[in-house]
């Protein structure tokens, strides 16, 4: 049942994230004219770990791989499904309103994406982004703080923290102008935010600074993986006495406090060493909590290696090459 | 060609869409074949989408106390590379006169002895405050944000209709229609290299930041509304959420020791740079109107004493005089020794007698507009107008001829635009947006685009009903 609650959190976040990433970035190859959409495209896929579509590195056809399509991968549609089909398991532990919530969701699905068809994306992405909240909002106000609603809480975190690390870690590679980082922060809904705290436009240190440990935003990695330390923590009805001696705790509670403590400076110095330690925390805690059998391998498998900037170019040249043989 | 425009007739203007009849001009073929295939119910229902979007996202303005959307129209309107570089470098150079103008009218006066413009011209003005005298630094920027109202006339020129140097408002809603745009209709940007526009809220804080005095190194910017009664309320809350500064109201400010400070719940704190959207007369009891309450007393003493930035200064509003204006193109040659690159309208100066008496002989060709009126207000149409309304015009002339202009009347350019029968052809403005930071005057690529609400109708503004486009700049074409 934990498990369950577990993977419903962490697939509706998924969910979310996904399109507010894609709702940003979309917009920004239609309105930012000095973009070469395919590069940007590109590096979208290798952030979010899918291949490049086979019909090549146009808006409809990563919108196509990551929002609509459902074979399994980690679009929009299959995790809203993935969340739907981890809840009916467990329904007699979720409130029924949560429950109604995420199958209504699910069944809603096809129809949003009828109707994004025709629109344009944006409807789809602010219909998931809602029912997120709205899922979210649900769990809060109607289950017992019990031990599922830990844990779905500790699962929507963990996702968290991995989807803000990515995108760090592709801003980090990108070409760090101005505009990437105002993108950055608007797919995780910081850009207020960070322009209220700074007064600056956003430029690489602040902006990795304000995503990394902001104490009091909740879509920072620092926010999200305290948070999921502390559901950890209830979750396991871990004995604050004591040390804990829960091993996917130690793990969560381990990258916390070094990222609470370090030095901005030294973070941003060595970003992708950072971001990967704290992405590897996160998916050992959850290896260690369900350990790696079924939907479970998918997500550490899924927080793969940074991959250098080079190899995303490669794959833009290796893409125009077919379309020019074509 | 899509049925969309299977029914759309061109007028006598100069329609920026179509060269000729269900010919799209070059710079629109990709824009009408891809609105073309775009079905009338599909139209139908993505407006009514965009206007749910306006609602929901608060995106108003007020009309006599009323939240009202400001329609956007689907239709895009295209500025070719090329004619943009001209309204570029036509608003750069209008703004470098207007602000050397308007520190030699707030300071030593040359102009005035060298006979360009009359002095009497600028001391009759109804917004020459001579509590503006001597504010600020020599070089400084007074206009920091400029907008400047254009059409284009029946042979595709662009001619400056007015300059706005006081509060111009608008430039929200060039922002928001891209974004909305883009949401609606994404299909409509595909192969079309459109500017950016979203930077200007960036833009707009280093200018206002690096206009700043005094202060450490990152100095306190503040928005100044005059709160939620004022028409661009959204527009305020708007940019400053865009620039994460404070929206504040003349409550929230005190002055002391000749400075500002915000009042807090943490206690004072020094605002260096004033951004007002408050006009100068409510601005500051102390000098202007005694009864204001939007302002804050002694803002105007802080700015003198160099210790607060009001931005946009005051007293611009002299430049925006329609008389003052007339004399625009000289500034430009006896200030910048350059000929001007955008030109305006004949216009009459009602003052002088010769020109007053050919004006008033062709009443019923020209246009007659009072000095200080803006959004249209007193316009009189000398084609359209009864004999009686024209005879009173000529008393009220003769009775203060300082107060009135006359302009040859002009056909404004129109752009297919959707109304309840189809598109049909409507008039259009254009207002760019500049900003000048001190060292440089930048140029928003885009622009507030106005439509007239009907066909007839030669009055663009938000306040007559009509709407608004987005405006796309294009990219120049790769070769």
């Amino acid at each position: 049942m934990a498990e369950s609650l577990f993977w419903v959190g962490r697939y509706t976040e998924r969910a979310d994230d996904t399109a507010r990433i894609l709702d940003v970035t979309l917009h920004n190859v239609l309105e930012g004219s000095n973009l070469d959409a395919s590069v940007v495209l590109a590096e979208l896929c290798h952030t979010m770990g899918i291949d490049v579509p086979p019909e090549g590195l146009s808006p409809a056809a990563v919108t196509e791989a990551l929002a609509y399509s459902d074979d399994g991968s980690s679009s929009i549609v299959a995790s809203v499904r993935s969340a739907r089909e981890a809840a009916r398991g467990v329904r007699q532990a979720i409130s029924a309103e949560l429950w109604e919530c995420l199958n209504a969701t699910h069944y809603e699905m096809p129809s949003a994406v009828t109707k994004a068809a025709s629109m344009g994306p944006h409807s789809l992405f602010r219909y998931t982004k809602e029912r997120a909240a709205l899922t979210a909002g649900l769990a809060d106000s109607t289950m017992s703080r019990d031990e599922g609603w830990h844990f779905l809480v500790l699962g929507r975190n963990l996702e968290r923290v991995d989807m803000t690390a990515r995108l760090l870690l592709a801003s980090h590679h990108g070409t760090g102008g101005q505009q990437d980082w105002a993108t950055t922060l608007r797919c995780c809904s910081a850009h207020e935010a960070y322009l209220k705290t700074y007064q600056s436009p956003p430029s690489a240190r602040p902006a990795l600074e304000f995503l990394l440990t902001s104490r009091s935003f909740p879509r920072s990695i620092y926010f999200a993986l305290s948070s999921a330390e502390q559901a950890a923590s209830a979750a396991l009805n871990h004995n604050s006495r004591h040390p804990s001696q829960n091993p996917a705790l130690r793990l969560l509670g381990g990258a916390r406090a070094w990222l609470e403590f370090s030095e901005t400076d030294a973070l941003v110095a060595s970003l992708p060493n950072a971001l990967g330690r704290l992405q590897q925390a996160c998916a050992e805690a959850s290896d260690l909590l369900w350990g790696a059998s079924t939907p479970q391998e998918r997500c550490s498998s899924w927080a793969s290696e940074p991959i250098a900037l080079s190899r995303v170019t490669h794959l833009v040249s290796r893409e125009r090459q077919a379309a020019e043989t074509s | 060609m899509g049925d969309l425009f299977e029914s759309y007739t061109m007028g006598p203007e100069w329609d920026e869409m179509f060269a000729a009849p269900a010919l799209p001009r070059e710079e629109a073929r990709l824009l009408a074949e891809a609105l073309g295939t775009v079905a009338e119910a599909e139209l139908e229902r993505r407006c009514a989408e965009a206007a749910r979007s306006f609602r929901d996202r608060g995106i108003t303005f007020s009309l006599s106390g009323e939240e009202r959307p400001f329609p956007l129209d689907p239709v895009p309107r295209l500025i070719r590379h090329d004619d943009w570089r001209i309204i570029e470098a036509g608003v750069t150079q209008r703004v470098r006169a207007l602000e050397a103008f308007l520190a030699d009218a707030y300071g030593q006066g040359e102009v005035f002895d060298d006979g360009v413009v009359p002095r009497s011209v600028v001391l009759t003005s109804k917004h020459f405050h001579r509590a503006a005298w001597g504010i600020g630094h020599p070089g400084d920027p007074r206009i920091h944000v400029a907008g400047i109202d254009l059409v284009r006339g029946p042979d595709g020129r662009f001619l400056v209709l007015e300059d706005n140097l006081r509060i111009p408002s608008g430039v929200s809603y060039v922002i928001e229609n891209r974004r909305l745009m883009a949401r609606i209709f994404p299909e409509l940007f595909n192969a079309q290299r459109v500017r950016p526009v979203a930077e200007y809220p960036e833009k707009l804080l280093s200018a206002l930041k690096a206009s700043a005095r005094s202060g450490g190194p990152d100095p306190k910017v503040v928005l100044l509304t005059p709160g939620i009664h004022n028409p661009a309320y959204s527009e305020h809350v708007f940019l400053a959420r865009q620039m994460g500064v404070d929206l504040v109201e003349g409550a929230d400010l005190r002055c002391r020791d000749n400075m500002v400070w915000l009042r807090t719940t943490k206690g004072d704190q020094r605002v260096d740079v004033l951004y007002r959207r408050v006009d100068d007369e409510y601005l500051d009891p102390v000098h202007f109107r005694p009864e204001s309450v939007l302002g804050c007393p002694g803002v105007l003493n802080a700015a003198r004493a160099n210790n607060v930035i009001i931005a946009n200064a005051v007293g611009n509003g002299v430049a925006d005089d329609k008389l003052v204006c007339t004399y625009v193109g000289d500034m430009i040659r006896y200030y910048l020794g350059e000929k001007p690159l955008l030109e305006s309208p004949k216009t009459y100066r009602l003052a002088e007698p010769e020109q007053m008496s050919e004006a008033l002989a062709r009443m019923d060709q020209l246009v007659f507009k009072p000095v200080d009126g803006s959004g249209g207000k007193g316009l009189v149409f000398g084609p359209d107008a009864k004999d009686s309304e024209l005879e009173q015009l000529r008393r009220l002339i003769h009775s203060d001829p300082r107060s009135w202009i006359a302009q040859e009347v002009i056909r404004l350019s129109c752009v297919p635009s959707r109304t309840p029968d189809g598109l049909r052809p409507r008039h259009v403005d254009l207002r760019p947006f500049a900003i000048n930071d001190g060292n440089r005057i930048w140029v928003m690529p885009g622009g507030l685009t106005r439509v007239s609400q009907s066909g007839e109708s030669l009055v663009v503004n938000s306040s007559q009903g009509g709407g608004s486009k987005d405006t796309w700049v294009l990219t120049e074409p790769p070769c």
